[in-house]
């Protein structure tokens, strides 16, 4: 799998160890351009300590993660951002104070002035190139209508649409997504899943923690099964769904 | 010219704000408040909230220093007074420069921390420079009795133009005298261009970011913005409005102490922030003239006025009253201002700008009204 031409994202022999828990071993995942790839596994598996990893929120305590021929270990958040890589959070993490409309053009701010830019002499109303992406990419997610509201006033569901707006507008190269519909009504998770089909073809790479089956089976084009800490299987979904140690691992364990 | 636009309502209320600070010699006759001396106070603190608003009331981060800068401002512009010339602009210019220079240190440390620590942090900080300005640097700071013109300074650029006068000079502009309104108007044209500079950054793409910091920081930085020279540009930003503020003090009254950085001096200008309302335009401004005005009236208060003011009462009562009204008054006025920020911030968080809110939505005005109904009728233009 790690001989592919097109791998973009490579996290290669991690190891994580909190203490003395091994959190994360030997972890070795190849992601290529433009597929969405799905990391499942039972709860405490080492989901989000890996997306943790990748993100570069936790350092590993061996490995590293290779982002387009850029470590991406040791980096700061903001550093990672800026090479093309943008995060869903699990609680979507927006800014509750802001509207809707400057929660999303923030965002574009850092696409186009980078990291760190005092930018006062023209007014906000002023940067109507900024203003027209964000109104266009809160149409694309269906909040067009809520774009003078405070953002802390909208519903888990909605939040969690502006938070991909947010990600969205920057073009990113590689989208992860922690488990983008945990918490979500059923209604809220189908409007969510069709969100997600409907940029898949914008050609980014994604990496989606999900527990939800639904969801991964009608997103995923290749799948790793976390458990303990391991990869105990990768591939298709068709042959992931299959496999026995995958059923054992959710149907044979704490369940 | 991008530099000088605002948006339409923001020009409204510089427009309004400076025909209001203009004419403060008028408006505050009514009140008794219409000598140089205090207006000189109101617009030069009104300057010092502005600019501490622009780290509080967007960033959030709450500094417990600030004083440390309107402190070392004072003595910048003195020594600039002393060493080089009379004329404000160059003392204003130093006394902003060494307000950064500070900011910047002071800042670069203490925003490795946030929320109380990184106030602790500045408190500490502002509270180490108004120990060595009374101990060690007293070379610079003359200790105790304060920083003052001397008739033997060197005062090498005025010396280049002519002999000193006899007796000692007073600060100038171009030549020209500032002396009680001249000097008030000087502070009120700085007032009003430090104020537009505010407004500014309110409006600009640099105050989204600032707004941003303090609302989710997390999502700032995986957003791909540095945080931390964002926080570091609003300290420094603020640090030199209160260089500017203490520099200014200097020209009004060529005497630097170092009780002006104390950490009631600090206090103060969160009081005043706080009182008028964090994050808005006007609230620092009017929690600074409220302050500043009920400092001026309570402290001259004394038992005297208390029983004349009380007279009408019968004897007995009238003892008791005084007694208890006297504790609020003069020395004691601090307590009046302690009560006045308690029941703000119980009933009005928001401060004042707050209850003007909620008077507006409880009494919606005629012009209020009328554009409600236009919006019923054509929704199209609700925006």
């Amino acid at each position: 799998m790690n001989m592919r031409e097109n791998v973009v994202l490579h996290v290669a022999d991690v190891h994580k160890n909190f203490g003395g828990l091994h959190a994360l071993a030997d972890i070795d995942l190849a992601v290529e351009e433009g597929k969405t790839h799905a990391i499942i596994g039972p709860n405490g598996a080492g989901k989000s300590t890996l997306l943790n990893v990748i993100i570069g929120r936790i350092p590993p305590t061996s490995g590293a993660v290779v982002f387009d021929g850029e470590v991406l270990t040791g980096k700061k958040p903001h550093e990672i951002n800026q090479l093309g890589v943008s995060r869903v959070f699990q609680t979507p993490e927006i800014f509750p104070e802001l509207s809707v409309l400057h929660n999303v053009m923030t965002p574009a701010f850092a696409k186009r002035d980078g990291a760190f830019r005092i930018n006062m002499t023209r007014p906000l109303d002023g940067e109507a190139a900024i203003r027209e992406e964000a109104e266009a990419m809160l149409e694309d997610v269906g909040l067009a209508e809520r774009i003078g509201e405070h953002a802390g006033a909208l519903s888990r569901g909605d939040k969690r649409r502006l938070e991909l707006a947010m990600c969205l507008i920057q073009k990113p190269r590689l989208l992860l997504l922690d488990e983008p519909t945990a918490g979500m009504s059923r209604h809220d998770t189908n409007t969510t899943i069709e969100l997600l089909k409907k940029i898949k073809s914008r050609g980014m790479t994604k990496v989606i923690i999900e527990h939800d089956m639904h969801v991964v089976f009608s997103l995923a084009d290749t799948i790793s099964v976390l458990a303990g800490g391991r990869i105990i299987s990768e591939g298709l979904p068709d042959a992931v769904r299959g496999d026995p140690r995958v059923q054992e691992a959710y149907l044979g364990g704490a369940h | 010219m991008d530099f000088l636009r605002l948006p339409k309502k923001d020009l409204i209320t510089f427009a309004v704000f400076s025909v209001v600070v203009l004419t403060m010699p008028i408006w505050l006759q009514p009140f008794g408040a219409a000598y140089p001396g205090l207006m000189q106070k109101f617009v030069i603190f009104a300057i010092l909230a502005v600019g501490f608003n622009i780290l509080f009331g967007l960033t959030g981060y709450l500094s417990f220093g600030h004083a440390a800068f309107l402190g070392v401002g004072s003595y910048t512009a003195v020594w600039s007074f002393k060493l080089l010339t009379m004329d404000a602009i160059p003392a204003l210019i130093f006394a902003v420069v060494m307000g950064g220079v500070f900011a910047l240190a002071i800042g670069y440390v203490s925003l490795r921390r946030s929320g109380i620590y990184f106030s602790i942090l500045t408190l500490a900080f502002a509270q180490m420079s108004y120990n060595l300005a009374y101990s060690v640097l007293t070379p610079i700071t003359n200790g105790e009795t304060a920083l003052q013109l001397a008739r033997t300074d060197p005062r090498i650029i005025d010396g280049l133009f002519g002999e000193a006068g006899a007796g000692l000079p007073s600060p100038s502009l171009l030549g020209a005298n500032l002396n009680g309104f001249e000097a008030f108007y000087l502070c009120a044209v700085v007032l009003l261009v430090s104020f537009f500079i505010a407004q500014k950054i309110f409006v600009s793409p640099f105050g989204m970011m600032l707004r941003a910091i303090k609302s989710n920081q997390t999502r700032m930085s995986y957003t791909g913005f540095n945080t931390r020279p964002y926080a570091l540009a609003a300290f420094v930003i603020s640090g030199m409005y209160a260089g500017l503020a203490g520099g200014l003090l200097a020209i009004t009254d060529p005497l630097a102490g170092a009780e002006r950085m104390q950490w009631t001096a600090s206090g103060e200008i969160v009081l005043m922030t706080i009182l008028g309302g964090v994050g808005t335009m006007i609230g620092p401004v009017i929690g600074a003239w409220l302050i500043k005005y009920l400092e001026n009236i309570f402290s001259a208060f004394n038992e005297g006025t208390l029983h004349r003011v009380f007279s009408f009462l019968p004897d007995g009562v009238e003892e008791w009253v005084v007694l208890i009204a006297s504790k609020f008054v003069g020395e004691g006025w601090h307590l009046t201002l302690g009560l006045v920020f308690m029941l703000v911030v119980i009933f009005l968080p928001g401060g004042i700008m707050e209850g003007v809110r909620r008077l507006r939505a409880a009494f919606p005005s005629g012009s209020s009204a009328r554009r409600n109904r236009r919006n019923e009728l054509n929704p199209s233009a609700a925006e």
